[in-house]
């Protein structure tokens, strides 16, 4: 099948690939550049694992194309810690809060719940649940993903906070 | 040597013991570093080189004949390598293969499909893209056949044949066959006795208590990746496996390749909740296509796929009959269950038990005589029959006493609660002998109730409930308050090798370490995590008996050849048996240290004893030497004679299982105009004996509440009449999100199990065992002043809204 060029941003790097016009990018994403924190839970929009950033928006990339991806900044998992490996306050959060178990909805929670303290950096507990309601975990029974998200709204928004002052 | 140890000499004990992490200790996870940054390693991420992609082409038909298969359009598109049929299978005598429960199982169909979205052919290819279309080339005859959904029709004398393969088989595997759709019959109990119990009593009660079809659902569906190496003979499977050393096994014994020469690799698994024990065709699929191609070859099902084609569970229809005394004395308990088994039979159960541990449905009360008979049935649905978060069948028999008890104290006039307390073993009653025979190892459950009824305020919700209903009659209110209670008692820690086993292996398990030099250890075991914890709560274990640090041991399972062998990780066993393993593998390791230590300090074994992480001197505190010391010592200053090396391996096999039990409470508000339901309260006292993690435990019964409230509340894999199956997608599935899952409050009793090396009972199941009766009590419990004996789950809203609707109550 004939391929199309794209160009695009992937955790700060710019990315050039061929990809056919049909491919998905939760594919693209983790058999071509072998980013396989995005995972594949329904293919559905329905599971939120393959969730990553696109342009300022949390996405499904089990149902976008790769094609529609060309000329966007895309964050994955793999671009939350920072470079020299800092943890993201949400990655701490979620460990210190015990936010996860098996671990296969993780990577979709996290960066549901990076662009929803973008959106609302303060959410209510209610504001937090209806916010990750597109993210599905069979394993905690979310309670503790809540203080998850949190524990990391109140370490960013302290940190703001300090930068201000 | 080791000036860590020197460090550590001056610490304080509560130092030294919150350094070992040991057991007790709300411990932080060592798996999450890799999960929080995307670095796991799920069988979807498993690529290799030059591996292909196979994909199904399965049955759009509940139950038809096959007439031709026509694979030529599939294979003339470019990059399919290969499309396997039942033809292909059948010279290797694998187009059929044998199913834990004794029975066969298709692996393609060949003359006749019997389930819709059934495994037809196997399409292999260079990427899953080129699959899935030459997937829909495969062009498939088929002759539509009368389809057999409901299992109450499944023994009529004019019923659908569904098993031609067996249909002169009089007998299977558990005893004789009574006609051509029926599987076994297992009966346990007094049934005279029984009878007679009944006979003789004052108050009996009789309901048909339907648990409905559903699935587990775990996140990360089924994967396997198979690569044969034709050169060197070996075949290396990465597989979605919580019983990868059985895999192994099967594999050897159904390909002929020697046993040593296959590597079954479980690598993180994202959630099995029972779904992952089975052995599915997709996973012999992908290791036929790699042993005929000889390139590795994919299989990743798709979630409708799994929702219709992997691992059912329950589907069970129970009718329960209590006989009591007019003041509430249970005399005994009779049950009839019709277990629809799907077409075939692939329940994943111990192999000597059919119905798996319903035997325990006698729970928590002193049940003098009881007689229970289950008929397994074949339908045109998917096989499987897993223990959806439950050991063997326990919620199946844990919902049917609870929902009894509920409807025998409302034909006592009885509260739930005061019938249950009078019902109870009682603690000085363990080891206690029920029935139907298991031996419980130990329970307070009084005070366990008790506690719960005081921290819920029961008295205070009853007194509530009955002003509602007051103002509801007249008008005032439109919502129903609901109450409901359940008390569970489990059986876990499958189990005993006497009784229990898999295809003829005992259900033992197991645990090796390696200390090394450093005093920094390696530990495996046969069981397998899928998102449970093993790397941290294993570690802690060891930690306590041997007293080196957890931060210290590396946990491994998964891969079969390194690790033990081992029965896997399902039935709450992983605790109670690789987890007794641990125990007694770290007191092993210690008779050895202080062996050592008794050389390097140069007194007698006896004149030794063990502090936290160290070997004192009694009466001489400051001579000691540090566990890290020891191991030291043990690579090059042993006693004479005395083997170099600090190692040891332990294969446990239970004296018997283990008995967790809790009360859970749950108060539920109903809208009667539109069957809108809200759970205001959910409190859950879990009894596991000992805590090894409460942080884990606490998370274990958080999510095991909220897959309960998804059955209870909302789950339901349903077949209408021709054979479609309706709940096959995230869709149709009710599968709960943050806004719909309550908050829970949890808490705890501690009664450790007598026979297990540190009281430990698991917990894992036991939020779900009991949560589904806590639910589907409280839906129940709304309308118990009302003209209503018992509601079927699921208790979707629109189902209450019937309810409501027939009752009259919708405005």
């Amino acid at each position: 099948m004939a391929k199309t060029q794209i160009t695009l941003t992937i955790n700060g790097q710019q990315v050039e690939a061929l990809v056919e016009p049909r491919t998905l990018l939760i594919h693209f994403l983790r058999e071509q550049q072998l980013l396989t924190g995005a995972h594949i839970g329904c293919e559905t929009t329905h599971c939120g694992a393959c969730t990553v950033d696109m342009n300022g928006k949390s996405v499904k990339s089990c149902t976008v194309l790769a094609v529609q991806a060309d000329g966007s900044d895309v964050t994955t998992i793999e671009g939350m810690a920072a470079p020299d490996g800092t943890l993201h306050a949400l990655q701490e959060g979620f460990s210190e809060m015990h936010g996860l178990q098996c671990g296969f909805c993780t990577p979709g929670m996290i960066m549901r719940a990076h662009r929803l303290l973008q959106e609302n950096p303060n959410p209510s507990d209610a504001e937090i649940r209806m916010g990750i309601s597109g993210n599905i975990c069979r394993c905690t029974g979310y309670q503790n993903i809540v203080k998850a998200i949190r524990y990391a709204a109140e370490k960013m928004n302290a940190a703001t906070k300090e930068a201000a002052e | 040597m080791s000036d860590a140890a020197q460090k550590t000499d001056g610490e304080k004990i509560e130092d030294r013991e919150a350094n070992l992490k040991g057991i007790g200790c709300s411990r932080k996870r060592t798996e999450d570093a890799r999960f929080i940054q995307g670095k796991g390693n799920y069988v979807d991420d498993v690529k290799l080189p030059g591996m292909l992609f196979g994909d199904f082409v399965r049955s759009p038909y509940g139950h038809a004949r096959i007439k031709s298969i026509d694979t030529s359009k599939a294979l003339a598109v470019p990059g399919v390598k290969a499309v396997l049929t039942a033809a292909d299978l059948k010279p290797l005598s694998l187009h059929y293969m044998p199913t834990l429960a004794g029975d066969v199982q298709a692996v393609l169909a060949e003359e006749k499909v019997l389930f819709q979205n059934q495994e037809v052919a196997f399409v292999v290819a260079e990427d899953r893209y080129i699959a899935a279309d030459a997937a829909e080339l495969v062009e498939v005859d088929y002759e539509e056949l009368p389809v057999l959904v409901d299992p109450f029709k499944s023994m009529e004398p004019d019923a659908p044949l569904l098993r031609e393969d067996i249909k002169d088989k009089t007998e299977g595997a558990h005893g004789a066959r009574k006609h051509y759709n029926h599987i076994f019959t297992w009966e346990v109990g007094e049934k005279e006795e029984t009878d007679a119990a009944f006979d003789k009593a004052e108050v009996t009660i009789k309901e048909l208590i339907s648990y409905q079809r559903v699935h587990p659902s775990p996140m990360e569906t089924c994967a396997s990746v198979a690569s044969m190496d034709k050169i060197k003979g070996e075949l290396t499977v990465y597989g979605t496996f919580q019983a990868p050393h059985v895999v192994r096994t099967v594999t050897s014994l159904l390909s002929g390749i020697p046993e040593h020469k296959i590597h079954v690799i479980a690598p993180d698994i994202g959630g099995g909740f029972g779904n992952k024990v089975g052995v599915y065709p997709g996973y012999v699929c992908s290791i036929v296509a790699s042993i005929v191609l000889g390139v590795p070859v994919k299989w990743v099902e798709d979630r409708m796929e799994n929702l219709s084609a992997t691992a059912f569970a329950r589907d069970y229809h129970m009718t329960a009959e209590l006989a009591a005394t007019k003041d509430g004395k249970i005399t005994g308990l009779r049950a009839h269950v019709l277990a629809d088994h799907g077409a075939f039979d692939a329940c994943a159960d111990p192999t000597k038990w059919p119905a798996g541990f319903f035997n325990i449905c006698t729970g928590s009360y002193d049940i003098p005589t009881a007689h229970v008979a289950v008929d397994g049935v074949y339908t045109n649905k998917a096989p499987g029959g897993v223990a959806y978060r439950c050991s063997f069948r326990v919620t199946e028999a844990s919902y049917m006493i609870e929902r009894a008890m509920d409807i025998l104290a409302k034909k006592l006039g009885m509260d739930p609660v005061e019938l249950r307390l009078k019902n109870f073993i009682q603690p000085q009653q363990f080891p206690y002998q029920s029935a139907l025979g298991w031996e419980y190892d130990s329970g307070d459950y009084p005070t366990a109730m008790k506690k719960a009824m005081e921290k819920t305020h029961y008295d205070a919700l009853r007194a509530e409930q009955k002003e509602k209903r007051e103002a509801f009659a007249r008008g005032e209110t439109r919502e129903l308050m609901g109450i409901g209670v359940a008390f569970f008692t489990e059986i876990v820690g499958a189990g005993p090798t006497r009784n229990c086993d898999i295809l003829g292996v005992g259900m033992f398990d197991s645990c090796e370490i390696r200390i090394h030099p450093t005093g920094a250890a390696i530990a495996r075991l046969g069981t397998k995590s899928q998102g449970q914890g093993h790397e941290t709560t294993y570690a802690q274990i060891l930690a306590t008996e041997i007293g080196i640090s957890a931060d210290d041991i590396m946990i491994e399972e998964g891969d079969t050849d390194t690790a033990p062998y081992g029965l896997g990780t399902y039935g709450s066993r992983s605790t109670p048996v690789a987890g007794a393993a641990a125990a007694r593998v770290g007191r092993k390791i210690r008779d050895k240290a202080k062996k050592i230590a008794a050389h390097l300090l140069e007194v007698g074994e006896d004149d030794l004893e063990f502090e936290v992480d160290r070997f004192k001197v009694k009466g001489l505190p400051e001579k000691q030497k540090t566990m890290k010391e020891v191991a030291w010592a043990a690579y090059n200053n042993l006693p004479e004679g005395m083997e170099p090396g600090l190692e040891a391996v332990d294969y446990y096999d239970p004296p018997n299982m283990t008995y967790p039990f809790g009360a859970y409470i749950c108060v539920i508000d109903i809208d009667a105009d539109t069957g809108v339901s809200m759970i205001r309260k959910f409190y859950a006292l879990d009894d596991c004996g000992t805590r090894i993690n409460p942080m884990i435990i606490e998370g274990q019964v958080h999510g095991g509440l909220t897959e309960a409230f998804g059955i209870a509340m909302g789950q339901e894999i349903y077949y209408d009449e021709g054979g479609n199956v309706m709940g096959a997608s995230l869709m149709d599935y009710f599968v709960p999100t943050a806004v719909e899952t309550p908050e829970w409050e949890t808490d705890f009793t501690v009664t450790p199990s007598p026979h297990h090396p540190i009281g430990a009972k698991g917990v894992g199941e036991s939020p779900n065992v009991g949560g589904v009766s806590a639910f589907s009590n409280a839906v129940n419990d709304a309308f118990a002043h009302l003209d209503v004996t018992h509601i079927q789950m699921p208790h979707d809203h629109w189902r209450t809204w019937k309810v409501c609707e027939k009752l009259g109550l919708t405005g």
